[in-house]
């Protein structure tokens, strides 16, 4: 078998003296995958993104990144982000720097690359999101879609080895989700390893090559979509897709 | 009014204006910087030292600035520090401007969101890079209205300086109606004087004020 990317062994992680709201996960992506992962709000999706890239401490278990464990290595913590990139729900652009700015910024910085290479790679990113001609332009200035699609294109310029979208239209109107999700869409279609969180059943059944469900902090289902959303096995992943279909409610 | 005592006595004040403004100017830098270290080192959580700029701040914050000058100018002496007029007016006013410019630049940094820190960290940013980058950028903006509020605050509280006999615009006036009795002359060309002095400094603020937000600095912004 392919080796994974990114692995988590046992991974369990808690706020304070709450009970965990991950617990024991195991999962494994490998090269060009794309998996979503779904379940009810408060079910530990996005702070297990987050324990991915390391933004959250956790209480026992292993991440391995390429088979190797990078939990623990806080003095390369950077490093490690710097392979697994990561798009959050809100606009996180840097508000003190225009479009092209904000792209440019980590590769300059952090990678020590060349600006003019960084500057011609950067708009031709913008350029297939759309929005090369908004390079000069200071975030305020766009609308939500525009601003996360620079915030996709500001993580592709580090080239990361697998990207982690947290809910990245949920807080968009829902004409702006498209523009959006057609960007990921096309990604996973080049073969970009992502691990997807999203509301957006329909998004989620056209991108991923596997499903998990998580519910109360655990591995509830992991399956294709195919199955997943037709033949869901568990009642607890019954009854959250469910919530999907209005016309099941009775008025 | 007595307008040819005025015109007699405008270079006096023109002479105290720029002593004014001198010391003013010199003070509000050294609080600048002073505030600036010493957020940073609370920030950046450097032991001892913060526990010292802590106390330093609460000491600055709740004492009145003439206490502070009577302090360098009478206090010192005693135990064999001689600071001349000049000098107890600069520190004076770095003393208490510190630390409001200090606490302003906090708020700053402590109003730019988490997410922005992440994002940089995700990026692969190192704590250092994301501090210098990101977050100094748009705590500077954010503080800029704190600055502008600080620096007027700190010019009218220049007008304490004439007790440590500095002859700034206070001290000539109070020269003047002690002298010839102008007291309505004095006081109208010492208000006048002030509003000369402050009121360029508040418009010119509140110019760079637009111009930060207009760039959208320390503001994430909404749909």
């Amino acid at each position: 078998m392919e080796q994974a990317i990114l692995q988590t062994v046992a991974l369990t992680k808690s706020f304070d003296a709450s009970p965990p709201v991950l617990k024991n996960i195991t999962f494994s992506i490998k090269k060009g995958e794309v998996v979503v992962v779904i379940g009810p709000s408060g079910c530990g999706k996005s702070t297990f993104l987050r324990c991915l890239n390391l933004l959250e401490p956790i209480d026992s278990g292993e991440i391995l990144l390429d088979g190797k464990e990078i939990s623990s290595d806080k003095k390369n913590i950077h490093k490690y982000r710097e392979k697994i990139g990561m798009v959050f729900q809100s606009y996180d652009l840097f508000p003190h720097k225009t479009v092209l700015e904000n792209v440019m910024l980590a590769p300059v910085l952090v990678q020590k690359k060349k600006k003019e290479e960084v500057k011609k790679e950067a708009e031709a990113l913008l350029d297939r999101v759309g929005l090369l001609e908004k390079k000069g332009m200071y975030p305020r200035q766009l609308s939500g879609g525009q601003k996360q699609r620079v915030a996709i294109v500001r993580t592709l310029m580090m080239h990361p080895e697998v990207l982690l979208l947290d809910e990245i239209t949920a807080a968009l109107d829902p004409e702006m989700v498209r523009e959006v999700l057609q960007v990921v869409l096309e990604l996973a279609r080049e073969g970009m390893t992502m691990v997807i969180v999203t509301h957006e059943m329909d998004f989620a059944k056209a991108v991923a090559d596997r499903v998990i469900f998580l519910d109360k902090g655990e591995i509830v289902e992991e399956e294709t979509p195919q199955e997943f959303f037709n033949y869901p096995k568990t009642e607890r992943a019954k009854k959250f897709l469910n919530t999907f279909h209005f016309e099941a409610l009775e008025i | 009014m007595d307008f040819e005592f005025i015109f007699t006595y405008i270079p006096t004040y023109i002479e105290a204006a720029k002593l004014t403004i001198k010391i003013g100017a010199c003070g509000i830098a050294g609080a600048f910087v002073v505030g600036i270290i010493c957020s940073l080192i609370i920030e950046l959580k450097i032991p001892v030292l913060r526990q010292l700029v802590q106390i330093y701040i609460e000491l600055s914050r709740n004492t009145p600035l003439l206490i502070q000058l009577f302090f360098l100018y009478f206090g010192l002496p005693k135990v064999g520090i001689v600071l001349s007029s000049k000098a107890c007016g600069v520190i004076g006013l770095i003393f208490l401007g510190g630390s409001y410019m200090a606490e302003g630049f906090r708020t700053g940094i402590e109003n730019v969101p988490k997410i922005q820190r992440e994002s940089a960290y995700s990026l692969g940013m190192t704590k250092k890079q994301t501090f210098w980058k990101i977050v100094m950028p748009q705590a500077v903006a954010t503080s800029v209205p704190v600055f502008c509020a600080n620096v007027i605050f700190l010019l009218k509280e220049t007008s304490v300086f004439s007790a440590v006999a500095l002859a700034d615009l206070m001290y000539v006036t109070k020269d003047l109606i002690g002298l010839y009795y102008k007291t309505d002359e004095a006081l109208m060309m010492l208000v006048v004087s002030y509003l000369v002095i402050l009121l360029p400094i508040s418009l010119v603020s509140s110019w760079i004020e637009r111009r930060v937000r207009y760039a959208g600095f320390g503001n994430t912004g909404s749909v």
